[in-house]
């Protein structure tokens, strides 16, 4: 079983990610599910008509704003790295929680690498999908590469230099 | 200057601590030479042809002598003698161990430097003029505002993962000595017509591949919203910035792409979800930075204009020292003084451990302990007494500083090219060298005048070529090293890209060719003409003529 980072604690996935290219047919009724966009945009009704847990994915072009409108019905959302060097969805991650208001799971998928997880803990991630070849323990230990930070941002709302003393 | 306090001191050793954890997982194996790239070049550290190359940020050229000792100690310890100035200000050693980069930085950290975000796709160390805060034709000290966009821009959470690197550069002089129009973005601090203080925000400049002049998209930002603004700028870069191609991946691709107006808009549009927000900056932050960069113990002195005339007369070789080495000062009696790096023989920028043991000497000694580091690749030290700057002249003749050509045609811009760079198409620092030479008789030198002669082994264009208003670029030509060159290019307020002269030449025609542009100008210039003035209105064909004349 994949074992992902929540809430800096590494736990049990029980979340289905389905592919890009992923149909309604054959969805279980109450798995609870990750959808990519554009199932979503072509069939919200069915999705929500479901009984699982539902979320949704987004890939590195694809703008949450997209999405902005339906944030009440996602338990999670998932965004993707297709390489830990596409920093598209860090700026994603603060318009969820900072613009949108979203309080749900946000979660790294993809090229997720502990090298990164303290600058995406920043930006309001709360969920790694660590590289499923890498040791999800190791990587808890970069969440606290940095313990003071100079910019305002979702986990720390004050710059720096509102709370110098 | 900017002094760290514990949270600053903080913040670095945490870093370091996080690179010997980085490092040693990839010289273990956990951590693949891909995935280690963009981590190591976040701290500065290129692989080059011979060894890593460790570039050091030095926040907008400031130096302290107790930082430049530990880097003549560095230079000493780890690299065979030598450190490099940079282009942007910073410094570069050619001849580190991977696995000493760790303590190297460790180093550092005690007298509060670092490699930060010195390299990789992310927001570079922030450069300014070079006379900040001393220029008689100042009008606002950009220092305090370069540390607050150095403190904002570390570590940036949001911005470590940019399509492609990203430079900021601060100007507030009359004279726009930190070419703030080639970067990706220039902010020149002015002040209202209520004299409140703002920024012009200029975007999507650069030079590289796709040379381009930046434009202005704001004439006046107030200097509370400074980092919002720039939060905002970022934002719509990190989403829309292309990342397809690396080539088309700055900034200046995007605003072209868009338009500069709709790139304006679009900025607007994210910054008006910013504005006000927590990080608007206080007046008692800009403060509390700004009286870092309060003016040091001068002394009430009178301008030594006489004496230093009489010294003049006396003493040719100090006049023409006094005339292109020094710069007027804000404060009447002093004066700042550029140590030109770029004697005849010795590339471009390179200064030795011994050399910077000096320097740190001569600061103490001579301008409150403090020097910068020029774009130019030179040294400054910023605050002399005017009437210690004969005993000031012998002393750096000592150790190889004096030579007089500063902003003349031999002190040449010059990538490390071919000689160290594995991107180079042809070497540099031999073509510089070999003008240098046939440029030596120094009163032709004074009577040729200001030209900025800048050289790049690539189009990558680290030694700024398309700026110069002599530009020579390295390429290559059926696995042979050829030579383009390209006049009338300016980094100046007046910022123009070169154009290209015509078909490529060998290495060793290159002296030849510079002479032949030299003599056509010599022959045109009215009087009080510099070279830059003659090609804009005699144009390239008369440049063109001569070197490609048949030889007969
Ligand atoms: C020896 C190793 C070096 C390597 C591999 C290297 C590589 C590069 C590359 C690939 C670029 C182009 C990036 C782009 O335009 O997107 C670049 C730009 C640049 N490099 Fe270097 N460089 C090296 C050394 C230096 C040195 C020693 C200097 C300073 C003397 C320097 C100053 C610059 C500057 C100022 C630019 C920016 C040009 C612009 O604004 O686009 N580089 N470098
Ligand atoms: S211009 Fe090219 S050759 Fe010169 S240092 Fe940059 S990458 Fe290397």
């Amino acid at each position: 079983m994949q074992r992902i980072i929540k809430n800096d604690q590494v736990i049990d996935e029980t979340w289905h990610l389905l592919a890009k290219d992923a149909t309604l047919e054959g969805l279980s009724n109450c798995a609870d599910l990750i959808v990519p966009l554009a199932l979503w945009r072509e069939h919200s009704h069915a999705l929500k008509a479901r009984d699982g847990g539902l979320g949704v994915w987004l890939d590195a072009d694809e703008e949450v704003e997209e999405i902005a409108d339906d944030l009440g019905h996602f338990q999670v959302i998932a965004l993707n790295f297709p390489s830990f060097t596409d920093g598209r969805h860090y700026s994603s991650a603060r318009l969820l929680r900072e613009r949108y208001g979203y309080r749900g799971e946000v979660r790294a998928i993809g090229d997720v690498l502990r090298d990164q997880l303290f600058f995406m803990k920043r930006c309001g991630f709360d969920a790694y999908a660590i590289r499923p070849d890498r040791d999800p323990y190791d990587a808890l230990a970069s969440l606290n590469d940095f313990d003071e930070v100079y910019q305002a941002a979702t986990d720390q709302p004050q710059p720096l230099f509102r709370r110098r003393s | 200057m900017y002094v760290y306090d514990q949270y600053d001191q903080h913040i670095i050793e945490n870093r370091v601590k996080q690179f010997r954890d980085q490092t040693r997982r990839y010289l273990a194996g956990e951590l693949s030479g891909e995935e280690f790239r963009p981590l190591r070049l976040q701290n500065g550290l290129y692989i080059q042809r011979f060894a890593p190359m460790l570039r050091i940020a030095v926040p907008y050229g400031l130096l302290s002598s107790k930082q430049v000792r530990k880097l003549a100690q560095i230079a000493r310890d780890y690299d065979k003698g030598y450190a490099h100035i940079s282009t942007r200000q910073n410094v570069q050693f050619n001849w580190p161990e991977l696995e000493d980069i760790p303590d190297i930085l460790g180093e550092l950290a005690t007298v509060q430097m670092h490699a930060i975000q010195t390299s990789g796709n992310c927001i570079r160390n922030t450069t300014t003029d070079q006379f900040a805060g001393v220029a008689a034709d100042e009008l606002i000290d950009p220092r305090p505002w370069c540390e607050i966009i150095r403190q904002w821009s570390t570590f940036h959470p949001e911005f470590a993962f940019l399509p492609r690197k990203f430079k900021i550069a601060v100007n507030g002089a009359v004279s726009d000595r930190a070419a703030i129009e080639v970067h990706d973005i220039g902010l020149e601090a002015v002040s209202n017509d209520a004299g409140e203080l703002g920024f012009r925000v200029s975007v999507g400049g650069g030079l590289g591949r796709t040379p381009i002049v930046g434009s202005f998209i704001n004439e006046f930002l107030p200097w509370q919203h400074l980092l919002s603004y720039l939060d905002a700028i970022l934002r719509v870069y990190n989403r829309y910035g292309r990342r397809d191609n690396k080539f088309k991946a700055r900034i200046k691709i995007l605003v072209k792409a868009l338009t500069p107006e709709v790139f304006a808009e679009k900025v607007e549009a994210e910054w008006a979800h910013l504005k006000d927000g927590p990080t608007t900056l206080t007046e008692a932050e800009v403060q509390r930075v700004a009286q870092f960069f309060v003016d040091p113990a001068y002394q009430p002195l009178q301008d030594q204009s006489a004496a230093l005339a009489a010294l003049d007369a006396q003493h040719p070789g100090f006049a023409r020292w006094r005339a292109r080495n020094t710069a007027a000062h804000k404060k009447p009696g002093y004066v700042a003084v550029t140590l030109s790096l770029k004697p005849t023989g010795v590339a471009p920028g390179d200064v030795t451990d011994k050399q910077l043991e000096a320097i740190a000497d001569l600061a103490e000694r001579y301008s409150f302990g403090e020097v910068r580091n020029s774009h130019e690749q030179n040294m400054i030290l910023a605050d002399v007494e005017q009437a210690q700057l004969f005993q000031l002249w012998g002393e750096l003749r000592e150790h190889g500083f004096a030579t007089p050509n500063i902003g003349l045609l031999t002190d040449i811009i010059c990538c490390p090219g071919g000689d160290f760079c594995s991107l180079a198409n042809a070497k540099s620092i031999p073509i510089a060298e070999a003008i240098q030479r046939r440029f030596d008789d120094l009163d032709y030198l004074f009577d040729i005048g200001e030209v900025d002669l800048n050289i790049s082994g690539c189009m990558n264009a680290c030694g700024h070529h398309h700026v110069g208003h002599i530009g020579i670029l390295g390429v290559d030509k059926k696995g042979e090293e050829f030579y383009q060159v390209s006049l009338g290019g300016s980094a100046s307020r007046d910022a123009s890209l070169g154009k290209i002269l015509g078909p490529s030449f060998a290495q060793e025609d290159m002296a030849d060719v510079i002479e032949k542009v030299i003599k056509v100008y010599v022959e045109q210039r009215t009087e009080d003409e510099r070279f830059i003035d003659t090609y804009r209105r005699i144009g390239i064909d008369p440049f063109k003529e001569r070197v490609y004349a048949a030889n007969h």
